[in-house]
């Protein structure tokens, strides 16, 4: 079996979550990745570097810069004959491209694999992580996208594989970019830091919000929201963790304020140490809870950084 | 300019599912269904879009067994012009439902259609992206904003680092996100109306497509369940907790 993982970068550095993608990927067979973009060498080096990967095939054009599915998908089926699976993070870029590359090709999609059962078999979370789906694919090519909080990230090589370049054969004009709004943050990424501390509506307003980041910083954590406090306007969409948002299992989690709607509880259940401080004793988050507090965040929260200073 | 918008008949979104014993699927018998939330965001948006003048037509589609005629009927409910139910009863896969939109799209003709980012039930996240590439169009995912210019659309697009918009050009698929809008209430009045409304139907077998899937489902079954936790009384005790038993964290 031979695996394209379909790196995800910023052209300067790799994105995180693709090394959890090629750990899962060379459970499937030899690894080969796709490193698309412009000016991105630097990327391809440490691609290279990855355990697992046996190849890099580095493509650099300015009309890469923006990652549009459209072009990536066209270029990319010019090169799937040579794969039996192509694979990406179920990030909004993997989730984005991969479908429209499996279309061209005539081909199913599994998405947001949890599980390699085999090369053909693999299991999926449905219903916002209520059920648990075992399925086979049974086209020649398989397209999967993998949820990267449910693998291990795959460890560095000291023996880098070959990088070889391709051309761009494809210049699909279908889409234009015209502007982006990031959030700039020095903290960890969200879908692979290790603690994350997360608020809900009971948060009450934005600037409380700003305490979760203090404690965030504290841990060394990322900062999310339930869908509640974004629709609040208390945190950015990107924030968001949850079934339809980010997926996340870090070593330890924080639900402050949160009650715990099924859409928020699939996008978290995984982690592995759950904490939750709310005030009402009921809130469904206390029925995953390792650790629960019946508290109100505002006087807990400011405690709790207090505490863990000392 | 015509809009095609699809929706999908899902398990209501407050509901808990019950499995089927012998791990063949979801039990879906005498539970309340309903409109997929991010499809209902998508018809909301196209009413919008007409309500402002920008679109003439709207006509929603739906996939699936005869109860879809009910989701349908939610649709024009809430101001859809027509709808057009393809009858089912297969469990389709989301490259199938493309397929089938496809043809749909070439006999309606539409500029722009709009869909729900993914289903609530199957989490699958592909057919808007499939359908654009079956057809050779555009496509905006995960739209939180759309502005519709004279040959082009602008999507502003809920990505894992923020926002970012494109701009698409026309005919276009686009898939809605959570916070493009907030679907209307749908009055009395208006689903009195939308019982006289078109309501077409076709059976999918009908329209000569393939439709065997590539994935078979071998079985669906629990998630494993968390151990209950515990009850802490104050601050210090959670810190002391968290010091001696999750001490690799800390």
């Amino acid at each position: 079996m031979s695996v394209l993982v379909i790196a995800e970068h910023n052209h300067q550095l790799l994105n995180p979550t693709t090394e959890n993608t090629i750990n899962a990927a060379s459970q499937l067979g030899e690894v080969t990745v796709l490193v698309a973009g412009y000016n991105c060498e630097k990327v391809a080096t440490a691609t290279a570097n990855i355990e697992g990967v046996t190849r890099v095939l580095l493509c650099e054009d300015d009309r890469l810069q923006h990652h549009l599915a459209e072009t990536l998908a066209d270029f990319i089926i010019t090169l799937a004959s040579d794969y039996s699976h192509l694979v990406a993070t179920a990030s909004t870029f993997g989730k984005n491209l991969m479908p429209r590359i499996a279309a061209l090709l005539d081909v199913s999609q599994v998405s947001d694999i949890i599980q390699v059962i085999d090369e053909n078999t693999f299991k999926r979370s449905i219903y916002a992580g209520n059920a648990i789906a075992t399925v086979q694919s049974l086209n020649k090519i398989k397209v999967v996208t993998v949820r990267a909080s449910a693998f291990e990230s795959a460890e560095s090589s000291n023996q880098p594989a070959s990088i070889d370049r391709l051309k761009l054969n494809a210049d699909s004009e279908l889409s234009q970019f015209i502007s982006q709004q990031l959030s700039t943050s020095d903290r960890p990424e969200l879908t692979s830091a290790a603690v994350v501390v997360s608020g809900g509506r009971g948060i009450g307003n934005k600037e409380n919000f700003s305490m979760l980041e203090e404690l965030a910083d504290q841990l060394n954590g990322a900062v999310g929201a339930s869908r509640a406090a974004v629709d609040s306007g208390y945190a950015p969409n990107d924030y968001q963790v949850g079934q339809t948002g980010k997926i996340v299992a870090p070593d330890l989690y924080f639900a402050i304020a949160i009650s715990g709607a099924i859409q928020h509880l699939a996008g978290m259940k995984d982690s592995k140490v759950i904490v939750a401080i709310n005030n009402d004793e009921e809130a469904p988050i206390f029925g995953v809870a390792d650790y629960g507090l019946v508290a109100d965040c505002l006087e807990a929260v400011p405690e709790l950084i207090k505490a863990l200073e000392a | 300019m015509k809009l095609l918008v699809s929706v999908k008949r899902v398990l209501d979104a407050n509901v808990s599912i019950r499995l089927k014993p012998d791990l063949s699927g979801v039990d879906q018998s005498n539970v309340k269904m309903a409109i997929n939330p991010f499809d209902e965001i998508a018809v909301e948006e196209a009413i919008r879009l007409k309500e402002s003048g920008i679109a003439e037509e709207i006509i929603a589609v739906s996939i699936g067994e005869k109860k879809c005629q009910e989701t349908l009927r939610t649709a024009l409910a809430m101001g859809a012009d027509r709808a057009i139910h393809i009858e089912t009863d297969s469990q389709l896969q989301p490259l199938e439902i493309a397929k089938i939109l496809k043809v749909i799209t070439l006999q309606e003709k539409p500029e722009i259609i709009i869909m729900g980012k993914q289903s609530i039930d199957s989490d699958n996240n592909q057919t808007g992206q499939m359908l654009a590439a079956l057809l050779g169009w555009s496509q905006g995912t995960y739209a939180s904003k759309i502005d519709i210019q004279q040959k082009q659309v602008l999507v502003t697009r809920e990505v894992d680092d923020g926002l970012e918009t494109l701009s698409l050009n026309l005919p276009a698929v686009i898939t809605t996100d959570l916070r493009l809008n907030e679907p209307r209430y749908v009055k009395l009045p208006n689903i009195m109306k939308a019982k006289k409304k078109p309501l077409s139907t076709l059976t999918a077998e009908s329209l000569g497509i393939n439709l065997t899937t590539g994935i078979e489902i071998l079985k669906i079954e629990e998630p494993a369940k968390r151990s209950a936790g515990i009850i802490v009384n104050d601050v210090q005790e959670l810190v002391s907790k968290l010091k001696n038993e999750a001490r690799d964290i800390l």
